[in-house]
């Protein structure tokens, strides 16, 4: 595959260094994973709000009259359901019925809409879609269009209401509008992956960092700070929500994953759907749950899982959770074992750590 | 900032001499912000020996986890259990409250190998 050699930079790069962000590579891209602390992110966010770069999403655009009919085929969701204005979760799945990517998927319009992957999936995403191309749909790689920011957290929505004239309380969870913010265009989407409120604004690449700047300067007094990568995935963890590459992958379907409801068996042929439609006769094998470390220690990604005696899988996801204060992670077992209470293991450098599973998500907001 | 009355590894661990062959033990302000805010600390047992560069313990954060190596052999002689309950000390006051351990240098020559405070920052000056 052809990956880029030279890491990326967001519209937004120099005023991560100017606010002090610790750069890394991730995807493809320099990207901060924190500016201050990881834990001081993640606690502005459940309790204030945060201010993520997440521009290096990747978008695609679907347009035509046979854009609904080629989208339907190519994801399990019903996009039947979508109107102009909303957005749903859905993924792009192999014929085996497992994950190529979870995405987002926007109708902009009649015959218009914008599909958001992972960085990382972008290119083996469109050469995908492409591979099935329908006569009467355009497909356009169109993430060097976007810069993306997330705003997150219980005073998001007041702090962005002061920098648009749009309703925001006429934008539900899951909805969006285009309007202006600080004075720039953009699509404001009540979306995100902190399980906390909040906004996901789409902008032109010039716009982002006088929204970023506007945003951050106006919000301080409510708590408002840049956070990075590193709070970005304990906050999504904590809520249960599924980082591609760690709870899905090329592996997994959405039914082991937990994520069974956005697949509509009932909305016709798709890519993927004999082989769910199997696999739901037969019942999973293996699921996806949470489990939470007793006493010291944190349980990481590969980490050895231990069941009665014996290896039953590996560490999906696993970090100390700010707000429970313990060590959480997420891995699959086989189905036997996926009910809450189940006593497990997790090998860590030679030593055995108590875990227990746990309902998911860790964190509900309320 | 890097105090001079330590000796550096270039590991970012330092060491403070107390009295005669007796030491302290932690890890320098420039590992703490590396690692970013500390979890969990594991520390050696009382009473264990170690040699020069062997693995005491290991250090977790959020987003990682750090050996601690000690950068002289000797007998683990007091280890600092508040860190139970305030691993944030090790970031809050790396060169004070946040010591790891005290031990018993087997011998004083080892010293000899480790770092001066001029050194060590020179050290992560170039690493920073």
């Amino acid at each position: 595959m052809a990956e880029q050699s030279q890491p990326q930079r967001t519209p937004l790069y120099d005023e991560h260094l100017k606010a002090g962000g610790r750069m890394v590579d991730f995807a493809g891209w320099q990207l901060p994973v924190r500016y201050t602390d990881v834990i001081a992110e993640h606690r502005a966010v459940r309790r204030a709000a945060g201010l993520f770069d997440v521009s290096h999403m990747g978008e695609i655009r679907f347009r035509g009259p046979g854009a609904k009919a080629f989208l339907q085929y190519l994801t399990p969701n019903d996009v039947a359901k979508l109107k102009p204005g909303r957005a749903h979760y859905s993924g792009l799945l192999s014929e085996r019925g497992t994950y190529l990517d979870d995405v987002l998927l926007y109708m902009l319009a009649e015959d218009d809409y914008l599909m958001v992957v992972n960085a990382a999936n972008r290119e083996q995403d469109v050469a995908w879609i492409r591979g099935h191309e329908h006569p009467d749909c355009t497909i356009e790689d169109q993430s060097d269009d976007f810069a993306l920011l997330a705003l997150q957290g219980p005073k998001a929505a007041a702090i962005l209401a002061r920098h648009t004239p749009l309703d925001l309380g006429a934008i539900r969870y899951y909805r969006f509008a285009r309007g202006t913010v600080c004075g720039e265009e953009a699509i404001v989407s009540r979306t995100g992956y902190t399980g906390e409120d909040g906004f996901e604004l789409y902008l032109a690449p010039p716009s982002a960092p006088v929204v970023w700047r506007t945003l951050l300067a106006d919000g301080e007094a409510d708590g408002l700070v840049p956070a990075g990568l590193g709070a970005r995935d304990t906050l999504r963890l904590e809520a249960g929500m599924a980082l591609y590459g760690h709870e899905i992958d090329q592996r997994r379907t959405p039914y082991e994953a937990g994520l069974g409801w956005v697949v509509k068996l009932g909305k016709g042929d798709f890519i993927g759907r004999q082989a769910l439609v199997e696999q739901r006769q037969r019942g999973v094998e293996e699921r996806l749950v949470g489990f939470e470390i007793k006493g010291k220690g944190i349980a990481r990604p590969g980490c050895r899982v231990i069941a009665g005696g014996r290896p039953v899988g590996t560490v999906a996801s696993g970090t100390w959770s700010p707000t429970l204060e313990r060590a959480i992670g997420t891995t699959y077992v086989p189905a036997a074992l996926a009910e809450p209470g189940t006593a497990l293991g997790v090998e860590v450098r030679n030593r055995l750590l108590e875990a227990a599973v746990v309902p998911l998500p860790f964190y509900h907001r309320r | 900032m890097v105090p001079k009355d330590c000796l550096y590894s270039k590991n970012h661990e330092w060491i403070r001499v107390v009295e005669d062959d007796l030491c302290v033990l932690g890890i320098t302000d420039f590992a703490q912000s590396e690692l970013g805010e500390v979890v969990y600390v594991e520390l050696p047992e009382v009473g264990q020996s170690f040699a020069a560069g062997d693995e005491i313990g290991t250090i977790e954060s959020v987003k990682a986890v750090a050996e601690i190596y000690t950068p002289v052999g000797g007998e683990i002689v007091e280890v600092n259990e508040t860190l139970d309950d305030h691993p944030e000390k090790v970031n809050d006051d790396p060169y004070g409250a946040g010591w790891l351990a005290k031990l018993r240098m087997a011998s004083a020559d080892e010293l000899g190998e480790l770092l001066d405070a001029e050194g060590y920052e020179k050290l992560i000056s170039q690493d920073g």
